[in-house]
């Protein structure tokens, strides 16, 4: 069961020069740059996707400003493309898709008991290439303009003939260095899951997240190679002349949209599965009972991630795909609601009957439930064919997806970050704050994506960039800008809340603040960089609600007298634990590939070869350095900050080719 | 597959390998392999076969080699069950999936549109 | 090799070698990739049949499609599968020396491919046909090429793997390397296997 602490070192076999000398603090700035602790990765991963959530914003923002009353001048047409398309692509790969990440890093490993993730180097490359691969797309903005296609990109409108600059080529170019970030992040969280538990840990005993970030990798790990083969084609088209997408040489207008939706409705599950696992960790805590249904909330989650694959053409009811291919996806689409239904019933039940506590992450996840249940029952009217041919690209799509994805997802998210960040932080977010955030948040967000649905069913279509007067469209346009700006207010006011916990001087919250239920709250917050001082034995699901309570003859929970602490409260003393070193090359490797891509756009060879042969490089040398550098001899007595000259004889070093 | 094997497969955990084929046993392999190849080349040259006959062998043809390295020359046939069922569930997706999408664009007519 | 890799002389990494199946990381890592892999050539090798005998201008496949020369180079490829898994034999038995012969062997085979499928193009170049050409042009150039890079990764890591032996760095603990680079060889190889029956041959 526990093992013991300090873990052997092979002796090495033979010595080895490096390119770089491999960096040994953990401390400062270099520490957090050359770090491969999911810890860190996670944080960096939340304040990342944060800033884009900003960006985002302001892009909305823009967005309402401009359609906030008839014939408004804020943005001109061509802008306007350019800001719907970032708001949406932002948001989808650069916040929630990200933010989803930095929980499942933080959290995942340690709900699991184990010490990290099984590919160190490989999150912290998951991690930089999303950052590469953000701020790649962000540069179009600052180089004659930003993707104006949609996020969807649909062709012909993305192919050369009609978008001939090099906006779309960075939407391409960005959304591979993103699949790639992505793909890699899938991989080693999916291995993570099945083989890094600690012992007990059975498959049916795992936390509702790790469940449904293990589906949403999944999801991941399948759907992304489609939407890459459909960039691929549409970069051979716009680079090198190819067909794929030219009508007029025979090519099928709908290939785009098949290969883009049979990624993209899996996508809708992988934004939303990990939300759901947050919610539903929340939920019973505040509620002091277990998950209702955990195996059916399991099963529902893996049917979802199943039947996912089988719907993604109700994007396209409108492009004339024959009665057949109609029929069957109006009715894979009707009978996808039932896992979904089935959740909702879950968290209900989970409340029903349960000792409420009202507290700042309780509400988020109970107004997930809520505007989640709206957006589902809105998306069931989209199964049904006749509707949606009405519905397609009005505004009532625009109220429906925003219900999913900002009243589930964004909802759900900031659930998490209000119930986790006393583990991250060690300081509680005023509980105060966070509850005028919440109903800001929750008014703003009906005022604006409410109306919507009245919008799109008077025919409003989407993405216009501006309106005549006198359509009768003007009022509710006008409410939900004044919506988006609430939505704005309560942003604002959350992150007065971070701020000023900050800088405020609250004592540290202790292991479990929240009295919760499990692993993650029997460890210091912020947890030790090895997690566990000892690997934890498992042996219940909600283990650390077991530790501390029993039952009594009528299922009430009773607390156990206990002569020894369930929880660790503070960081031990003593504990050596050898972690995974850092290392450069996960960075290198993945600032390489935007320059690849800007030496692709602009045709300029040498440079996308010169970075091809760096990125080459960095993947040999991180082949061959081992992930856990030898110990130094005088280990802890000094910080030496990791200098950047090559040429250092590196610590001699056991050679493994690993697959990562 | 030797008795020895199939007794293997009923242990419950998960790590249940079996003994890995002799070399002998992957050369043999690979003649089966050619041998197949052979007669994929030699039928496409028979012009008397129909073509949806000759369709329909070639596919089963390339099936049978497909399985044959995946299941002996990668050792699915002798390894984990996990990996198995990784592996499954990507080939099957992929197959399902994309039959579906071509089946709704009626990829076998090709005088459709 | 799931039972070679947690012999005390590989806990490198122990931390990260905690194994709740048994099994070990990477291979589980290898098998998701290669399963990921599946939907890559899926979406590909679907684009290609959809566009089958779609081309409005030539050249068409029958007219420059040379069956009994891709018949050969496929042959090269598929023995390669052979040589690679006889490496891996070789090194579970700790036979450096037939594992280097197998090892370049199977490096010498893929390279064979390349070189096969480089005179290929040039040659379909020749007689007109290139990726702007038409449907066919675009679709059989964009996948069989993307599979030919896929050879050519592999290439890289037999070679990689050929100088560590030399170098005395890949012991027998090490056999888990050569199995996962052979596992994405073999998995290349498969995927040619469709391609030749379903590019090639299929008649159209």
């Amino acid at each position: 069961m526990t093992e013991p602490i300090a873990y052997g070192q092979t002796p090495p076999l033979t010595a080895r020069r490096s390119l770089l000398r491999r960096p040994t603090s953990t401390a400062g700035l270099w520490g957090w740059i050359t770090t491969v602790d999911h810890k860190r990765i996670g944080i960096m991963y939340g304040v990342s996707a944060f800033v884009f959530f900003l960006l985002g914003g302001i892009e909305a923002l823009l967005l309402r400003l401009q359609l906030g009353g008839p014939n408004q001048h804020v943005l001109s047409a061509s802008a306007y493309n350019q800001v719907f398309t970032m708001h949406g692509t932002t948001m989808i790969f650069l916040v929630i898709m990200p933010m989803a990440a930095a929980f499942a890093n933080y959290l995942v490993p340690i709900m699991i008991g184990a010490r990290d993730v099984a590919f160190p180097r490989l999150n912290a490359f998951g991690f930089w290439t999303f950052l590469a691969g953000g701020l790649f797309m962000y540069s179009s903005f600052l180089l004659g303009g930003a993707p104006n296609g949609g996020w969807f990109g649909y062709v012909p409108q993305t192919l050369k003939a009609y978008s001939p600059g090099h906006n779309i080529d960075f939407w391409v170019f960005g959304l591979q260095i993103l699949g790639i970030a992505s793909l890699t992040g899938a991989i080693n969280l999916i291995v993570t899951i099945i083989n890094m538990r600690a012992p007990g840990m059975s498959f049916m005993r795992m936390p509702i997240f790790v469940w449904m970030s293990l589906v949403a990798q999944f999801l991941l790990l399948f759907a992304l190679p489609v939407i890459t083969v459909a960039l691929f084609l549409l970069m051979f088209d716009r680079q090198f002349g190819g067909h794929f997408f030219d009508a007029q040489a025979g090519a099928d207008p709908l290939l785009w949209q098949h290969l883009f939706w049979i990624f993209g409705h899996p996508e809708v599950y992988i934004l939303i599965l990990p939300a759901m696992g947050i919610v539903s960790e929340v939920l019973p805590v505040y509620a002091r009972k277990p998950l209702f249904g955990y195996a059916v909330k399991v099963f529902s989650g893996i049917a979802i991630g199943f039947m996912g694959w089988g719907v993604w053409a109700h994007h396209m009811f409108a492009t004339g795909l024959g009665p057949v291919a109609i029929s069957a996806f109006g009715l894979s689409t009707m009978f996808i609601a039932v896992p979904t239904g089935v959740k909702i019933f879950n968290w209900l039940g989970t409340l029903w009957g349960g000792k409420l506590r009202i507290t700042t992450p309780f509400l988020f996840a109970v107004g997930f439930v809520a505007m989640f249940t709206i957006g589902g029952l809105s998306g069931v009217t989209h199964a049904v064919v006749p509707a949606d041919t009405q519905q397609t690209d009005t505004y009532y799509i625009v109220a429906h997806f925003h219900y999913v994805m900002f009243g589930g997802s964004i909802f759900g998210l900031f659930a998490g970050v209000y119930y986790w960040a006393p583990k991250v932080t060690g300081k509680m977010l005023s509980d105060f704050l966070g509850k005028i955030h919440f109903w800001l948040m929750l008014v703003g967000f009906n005022l604006t994506f409410g109306p919507m649905h009245i919008l799109g069913l008077q025919g409003q279509p989407r993405r216009i960039y501006t309106y005549p007067a006198g359509r009768g469209w003007e009022f509710w346009n006008l409410v939900s800008t004044i919506g988006a700006f609430t939505i704005a207010a309560s942003i604002v006011v959350f992150i007065v809340n971070v701020i000023r916990t900050k800088i405020s001087d609250q004592p540290n919250v202790g292991a479990d603040p929240w009295d919760a239920r499990t692993l993650e709250w029997t460890i210091p917050s912020p947890p030790p960089e090895y997690n566990f001082a000892e690997e934890p034995l498992v042996t219940a699901r909600d283990e650390l609600w077991h530790r501390k309570y029993d039952e009594d003859g009528d299922g009430r929970a009773i607390r156990r007298e206990l002569d020894y602490p369930v929880v660790m409260d503070e960081v031990p003393d003593e504990v050596h634990v050898h972690m995974p070193s850092p290392s450069y090359w996960p960075l290198v490797a993945s600032f390489t590939l935007p320059a690849v891509a800007y030496g692709m756009i602009y045709r300029a060879w040498p440079v996308a070869i010169a970075a091809g042969v760096v990125e080459i490089t960095a993947l040999y040398s991180w082949a061959l350095e081992p992930s856990t550098a030898p110990p130094d001899p005088d280990e802890g007595t000094e910080d030496h900050g990791p200098e950047l000259d090559s040429g250092e004889p590196a610590a001699a070093e056991l050679e493994t080719a690993d697959a990562d | 597959m030797t008795d020895t094997a199939t007794s293997h497969e009923v242990e419950p955990h998960t790590h249940d390998e079996r003994a890995h084929p002799s070399d002998a046993q992957y050369v043999a392999v690979a003649l089966v392999l050619g041998a197949i190849t052979a007669v994929e080349v030699g039928v496409y040259y028979i012009t008397a076969i129909p073509k949806h006959l000759l369709t329909t062998m070639l596919i089963v043809m390339s099936a049978v080699k497909f399985s044959a390295v995946v299941l002996w020359f990668m050792h699915l046939r002798f390894d984990s069950r996990l990996f198995r069922r990784l592996f499954v569930t990507g080939l099957v997706l992929a197959f399902a999936v994309f039959l579906i999408f071509l089946s709704s664009l009626h990829f076998y007519s090709p005088s459709r549109h | 090799m799931a039972a070679t890799v947690h012999d005390p002389v590989e806990a490198d990494d122990d931390v990260l070698h905690h194994s709740a199946t048994g099994l070990s990381n990477e291979k589980i890592a290898m098998w998701a990739f290669l399963a990921s892999d599946c939907l890559l050539f899926g979406a590909l090798i679907s684009t290609y049949i959809l566009y089958r005998g779609r081309s409005v201008v030539g050249p068409y496949p029958h007219g420059v499609y040379d069956i009994p020369y891709t018949s050969v180079s496929s042959f090269v490829l598929l023995m390669s599968s052979l040589t690679m898994v006889l490496a891996l034999s070789a090194i579970q038995r700790n036979d450096q020396r037939r594992l280097r012969i197998w090892l370049l062997t199977t490096a010498l085979l893929g390279t064979v491919f390349i070189g096969g499928q480089v005179y290929e193009f040039t040659s379909f170049v020749r007689m007109g046909l290139k990726i702007h050409t038409n449907l066919f042009g675009s679709s059989f150039f964009v996948l069989t090429g993307f599979h030919g890079t896929h050879v050519f990764i592999g290439v890289l890591m037999l070679m990689s793997l050929f100088s560590l032996s030399l170098k005395g760095k890949l012991p027998q603990e090490k056999a888990q390397t050569v199995e996962l680079v052979g596992l994405y060889w073999h998995f290349v190889d498969v995927i040619w296997i469709l391609i030749f029956t379903l590019v090639y041959l299929i008649p159209s």
